[in-house]
């Protein structure tokens, strides 16, 4: 691998930026925050200076306006990146993503396509509270018309942010700040076509299967290390694409295991963890299953601020390993 | 201009402006194609109207008769790579850019060979190779897109402006605002029309705001405007004229507010005086009498330029027009039931669970 490089999940991102920017002059990134770098950690240092601050648009704070006039800039050819530092002050654009672009394609006859990308990014912990904490992925995975994209790993950083960028149809691309300080070396960028894109199986074994998306990956992988030292083999399929929702790869992995852990950064009610079960549950006959799937998620409740509550609030490796136990005792 | 009341002044007054339009020195010719193009609006729209009362068409038409000179005047200056926005009550924004009566008649019916393929309807009419960029009915949901469409030109370099069609409602949502101080920090060229037809839905604008001239917001965000009779066309078109001049060379957004009044009520072919508020029988005729077409035909039969005959011609010609494209429409297939899902993304395979 002498023409690897070495990332983390932050200069991943950047790498990406700096890609599509280099080769694509129909890109453009708006968004709040754009030209003070400390709101999107290390993922888009100096872009401004290094693009120019006609392609690299801070902005008023306008979260709706920005992120419909992406749709209109894309609708007439161009390729913008909408960036909010924080998903929950992108509520405000709820408009413009999911009745304006998720719906163009179809209220149109499929006759146009507002190839935008909205990156949002999940900032939590650190006693922030409520409104500074959400993951509501989900959310737009319900959407129809949408592509919903929550890399975990640093190749997917990278690789599907330009995935994202390069696809006709408007997508919602979710990084975490929690993944940012993991690190990798990635080969040369390859272009992917988004549309192609399947859940991953990151480690192997055939005990259990652990289906998550995002920083929930992370903390699969990390669990999956323990269970081994338990002598659990537990599988780790990492879901990458959350809509269109294609589960082959999940449920390929439980035929083998029989046994399905969901764990979700998200709410449980209406879930992402739910609506995984649920689809292979579907897909696999009941005598086909050695235990009943489980699910861990956040409880319903907002985000608190006091460490202590915040402690319990986050699931974490000692809970996803003790589900796994259970599944398999 | 203060900054409460009735701001308009006589603009809002029904009994004004009944008589005919002064023309100035508007060429007589490109007043004729002006009016041909209002009356076919209007017909348009009235064939509607009747197709929805009598069940042929099965959802919501927005219609609105009376307004014909606003898009008129605009489009006037408009070429075929601009890019226009709009909303639930588009027809004439559509129409005033040359667009097919056969295609939005069958895109009203759901039909194939509609503007939007038969998936949008009434409310969502899509003819892009014409700058019509396309209407959905979340009210101000296409003013941001306006200016986005107006950045990308600017990055494009294409010398083309956007425009964004809303009304007085529209005004009183959150991202028009947003939309409208972005636009200026931008510089970009794009044109915001208010036609400001004094109801959102059933409520009169001194219902809903502390002054009737919605331009106030144009001043608040430094962006040039003007305020006319949207009911005549020829201030619409020099209004028009200089604010579309303006954003073209780069000079920034433009805001025009067209006072007007829809002659049909908020949805289908009713009044709507029993509904509304402060909506009544009197207003609404006295509104009528200041017809944009009547008015242009008025003042052209004065200066010699048109005729009761030629009146009668072009009418006949827009008659046989609508009836042609209705039937057409009428016998046009509806779409494939793949269409429900081959649309909804725009990559080569359909989303299926």
């Amino acid at each position: 691998m002498s023409s690897a490089t070495n990332y983390n999940y932050g200069t991943a991102i950047l790498a990406a930026f700096e890609y599509l920017l280099g080769r694509y002059p129909e890109v453009f990134v708006i968004g709040q925050g754009l030209w003070s770098p400390w709101y999107v950690g290390n993922s888009m240092t100096a872009l401004d200076r290094k693009f120019g601050v006609e392609r690299i648009i801070d902005t008023p704070v306008s979260e709706a306006a920005c992120t419909g006039a992406a749709v209109g800039a894309a609708l007439a050819g161009m390729r913008p990146i909408v960036v909010h530092p924080r998903i929950d002050f992108m509520l405000y654009a709820m408009d413009a993503v999911v009745n304006q672009a998720a719906k163009w394609s179809h209220m149109v006859g499929g006759q146009a396509h507002p190839g935008l990308t909205v990156r949002a990014i999940i900032n939590r912990g650190g006693e922030q509270g409520a409104q500074h904490s959400q993951a509501l992925h989900a959310w737009f995975a319900h959407v129809p018309g949408l592509r919903v994209v929550m890399p975990a790993t640093v190749a997917d950083a990278r690789d599907l942010l330009i995935a994202s960028v390069l696809s006709p149809d408007p997508v919602v691309y979710i990084d975490d700040r929690w993944l940012y300080d993991q690190t990798d070396d990635l080969p040369p960028i390859v272009e992917l076509d988004l549309a192609d894109v399947r859940p991953k199986v990151l480690r192997e074994g055939d005990d259990l299967t652990l289906a998550s998306a995002g920083h929930s990956t992370r903390i699969a992988l990390d669990a999956a290390i323990r269970l081994a030292e338990q002598d659990v083999r537990a599988e780790v399929v990492d879901l990458r694409v959350l809509n269109p929702m294609n589960l082959d790869v999940v449920i390929e992995s439980v035929r083998r295991t029989g046994r399905l852990l969901a764990v979700d950064g998200g709410w449980r009610t209406c879930g992402l963890a739910g609506e995984v079960i649920a689809r292979v549950s579907e897909a696999i006959a009941p005598r086909e299953w050695r235990a009943a799937p489980k699910r861990l998620t956040l409880p319903d409740a907002p985000a608190p601020t006091s460490r202590v509550l915040e402690s319990i609030y986050y699931p974490g490796v000692p809970q996803a390993v003790a589900i796994a136990c259970e599944l398999v005792s | 201009m203060t900054a409460s009341g009735a701001a308009l002044g006589p603009l809002a007054d029904p009994a004004y402006g009944h008589g005919p339009l002064s023309l100035g020195d508007t060429p007589p010719e490109r007043l004729r194609g002006q009016l041909h193009t209002m009356l076919r609006i209007r017909m348009a729209e009235q064939h509607l109207a009747l197709m929805r009362r009598d069940g042929l068409i099965g959802g919501p038409v927005h219609l609105g008769a009376g307004q014909e000179a606003v898009a008129v005047g605009v489009s006037q200056w408009l070429r075929g790579t601009d890019r226009v926005f709009g909303g639930h009550r588009s027809h004439s924004h559509l129409i005033a850019l040359g667009g097919s009566l056969h295609g939005l008649f069958a895109e009203v019916l759901g039909k194939d060979t509609g503007l939007s393929r038969g998936m949008g309807g009434s409310m969502h009419l899509w003819d892009q190779p014409r700058g019509f960029y396309g209407s959905v009915p979340i009210v101000a949901g296409t003013v941001p897109l306006a200016v986005g469409a107006a950045l990308a030109a600017r990055m494009q370099s294409t010398g083309d402006v956007a425009v964004a069609y809303f009304g007085d409602g529209a005004v009183e949502e959150g991202v028009v605002q947003e939309s409208l101080n972005l636009a200026r920090m931008l510089k970009a060229p794009v044109l915001f029309v208010v036609e400001n037809n004094l109801f959102s839905s059933h409520m009169h604008i001194s219902l809903r705001q502390p002054s009737n001239a919605t331009v106030r917001f144009a001043q608040a965000h430094d962006i040039r405007a003007e305020l006319v009779d949207g009911n005549d066309v020829v201030a619409v078109q020099g209004a028009a004229e200089r604010l579309v001049g303006h954003a073209r060379r780069g000079e920034g957004p433009g805001f025009l507010e067209a006072v007007t009044y829809r002659w049909y009520g908020h949805v289908d072919w009713r009044d709507d005086v029993d509904v509304g508020v402060n909506r009544s029988i009197a207003d609404l005729e006295n509104w009528r009498a200041r017809d944009p077409i009547g008015r242009l035909a008025a003042a052209l039969k004065a200066a010699g330029e048109w005729s009761d005959g030629r009146h009668e011609a072009a009418t006949m010609e827009i008659r046989g027009e609508i009836d042609q494209a209705w039937q057409q429409a009428v016998a046009d297939p509806y779409p494939a039931p793949e269409a429900l899902l081959d649309r909804v993304y725009a990559a080569r395979r359909a989303a299926r669970p």
